[in-house]
């Protein structure tokens, strides 16, 4: 027998949960405004699905029902990846040490 | 084209670099680093991606005229956005991608081939229940996220919205959505999909309106999580890794921020989602309090004070950040270091709308990371400290929580500005704060009230050293 792929899947889910808790509690406190903003940036990996439903038309034809949407996700994770790892960067670059 | 094998690798390592890039915000040295390891995960994750399909044709250059539409425009808020208005950005983008979510989902439903979910009419079972929760869950975060940016932007009142019945109708709803998927498996019917979304929209509403301004914190790190869920369903669908261990990684860091806010205020996450907290109903209580002495002083007297202090403590709130205060607070911490007082910040967990928003607000105003202290590292160095300068906070110093087991913030871990030997309260009256609970602060012997807006008072005080 072999064993559904949903299950590796799931296993890699799993396990995942465990690696952000532990990385999530190290963060420090004072850091966890960028943690939210850089969550966002990377959760917008989902633009993978988007282009993926962006470039699935037959033919010629661009636009289709199904495109449609994958293009308007498309514009919607791009403001996220964009918008959040900047922003993220902006607020990081702010953190300084005491001058000696 | 590259191979599947060959792509599912690229993806797990995207993966590994979104996990480096969250270890990377454990100390801020090397959170720039980790930065850069979440653009280039990402940066991997796009191009494979590309790479796989191999459609150079005429839709390719859409793609990426759209992905720069969207890029520029998120880069304008980026750098156009002022940090007071953090909270209200973190809660449009979970918005984005609940929305993203759902627009995936859809065209996942309607051009099942191009994912290999089977055909229309025809979806693998399993695809389609997890398409189904990866939209629901995107619904929600999308519509929640929006009423949640309202109520931040001050928009939409704060105040909660509860009308009789209103728990039995989410509880109904959320059965409805589960027989809803369950038909949905059963006839593929395409009418039950939108309706499923559409449901999930209003439950997202209905779930956020209820919710209180003080609970703020709480919400934008709950929708932060859902988010997180909302992508890994869709990495399900997907059958994507990178998208799978991300969800999963948004999902637990939403989870522990809610619970590290929940615990700040000393309540239950099921109470917060409950509702009703925050409202006006309870300032009742504090009526009779009012006729009690209360010393208030100038900026004279509050400049002497400091300025003969050995040491202070800052202690900034909400209402520092609303006063755009951080910056005139800095050059006041100046004079005084240049005076010879070691001065140093106490931020409550909860202080400011989202979590860590205070020490944002500090790192903008040049205020360096090692002079910034959490409750538990600062809060027994009230004792010794000779004044408490308390800017724009209020619950979260009130000893009330220490000693009346009838107070509503009652067992909140508050700090304990009180035992500084003065303290210097910035406020504008004597109104109770967010929870609605009367300050005992106020009255104490050792407290001087200075009435006034945060920043006007802050520069008042430089004035007068």
């Amino acid at each position: 027998m072999e064993i559904d792929p949903f299950v590796f899947r799931l296993s890699i889910f799993i396990l995942s949960i465990f690696v952000g808790y532990y990385v999530v509690w190290s963060v420090t406190p004072s850091l966890h405004t960028p943690l939210m903003s850089v969550t966002n940036a990377i959760s917008s990996v989902i633009i993978v699905g988007a282009i993926i439903a962006a470039l699935a038309g037959k033919g010629n034809v661009i636009f289709n029902q199904a495109s449609i949407f994958g293009y308007l996700a498309i514009i919607l994770a791009a403001v996220n990846i964009f918008g959040g790892f900047l922003v993220t960067q902006r607020m990081l670059a702010m953190y300084k040490k005491k001058k000696k | 084209m590259i191979s599947v094998n060959l792509l599912a690798m690229f993806y797990l390592i995207s993966g590994v670099l979104f996990i480096l890039a969250l270890r990377g915000l454990s100390s801020p040295e090397t959170s720039r680093q980790g930065n850069f390891f979440g653009i280039l995960g990402m940066s991997i994750a796009v191009v494979v991606t590309f790479l796989s399909i191999g459609n150079f044709s005429i839709s390719f250059v859409y793609v990426i005229a759209f992905l720069l539409i969207g890029g520029s425009i998120g880069a304008i808020i980026a750098f156009k956005i002022p940090m007071t208005a953090m909270p209200e950005l973190v809660a449009g983008f979970h918005s984005l991608v609940g929305l993203a979510a759902v627009f995936v989902a859809i065209s996942a439903f309607l051009n099942p081939d191009a994912f290999n979910l089977g055909t229309i009419g025809n979806i693998k079972l399993a695809s389609l229940i997890e398409m189904s929760i990866g939209a629901a869950v995107g619904a929600i975060t999308f519509s929640g996220s929006i009423i949640a940016f309202l109520k931040l932007r001050g928009i939409m009142s704060g105040a909660p919205i509860t009308f009789p019945g209103q728990h039995i109708l989410n509880l109904i709803i959320l059965i409805s959505i589960i027989g809803l998927t369950y038909f949905l498996c059963a006839t593929q019917s395409s009418s039950l999909f939108w309706t499923l979304i559409l449901i999930s929209f209003l439950v997202g509403i209905l779930l956020i309106i209820p919710i209180g301004g003080a609970d703020m914190p709480v919400v934008i790190s709950m929708l932060n999580s859902y988010s997180g869920w909302a992508a890994a369903g869709i990495g399900f669908t997907l059958e994507n890794t990178a998208l799978i261990i991300t969800g999963a990684l948004v999902g637990s860091s939403g989870a522990i921020l809610s619970y590290i806010m929940c615990k700040g205020m000393n309540r239950s996450f099921f109470s917060v989602i409950m509702g009703g907290f925050g409202g006006t109903d309870q300032v009742i209580q504090s009526n009779n309090k009012e006729q009690k002495p209360v010393k208030s002083g100038n900026s004279d007297d509050a400049a002497f004070l400091m300025k003969n202090a050995s040491s202070v403590i800052i202690v900034p709130g909400y209402g520092m950040a609303v006063a755009q205060a951080q910056h005139a607070l800095r050059e006041m911490v100046d004079t005084l270091k240049k005076n010879g007082v070691k001065v140093s910040y106490a931020i409550h967990p909860v202080a400011g709308r989202m979590p860590g928003h205070m020490n944002v607000l500090l790192a903008e105003a040049n205020v360096p990371y090692d002079e910034v202290f959490e409750l538990e590292e600062i809060n027994n160095d009230f004792a010794n400290c000779d004044v408490a300068y308390v800017i724009g906070a209020n619950d979260v110093t009130n000893p009330v929580a220490k000693t009346d087991p009838q107070s509503p913030i009652y067992g909140m871990p508050i700090l304990d500005v009180e035992k500084a030997k003065s303290v210097l309260f910035v406020k504008r009256s004597l109104s109770p704060g967010y929870a609605g609970v009367d300050n005992d602060l106020f009255y104490r012997e050792n407290t001087l009230m200075l009435f006034a807006d945060a920043k006007k008072m802050t520069e008042d005080i430089i004035k007068s050293f």
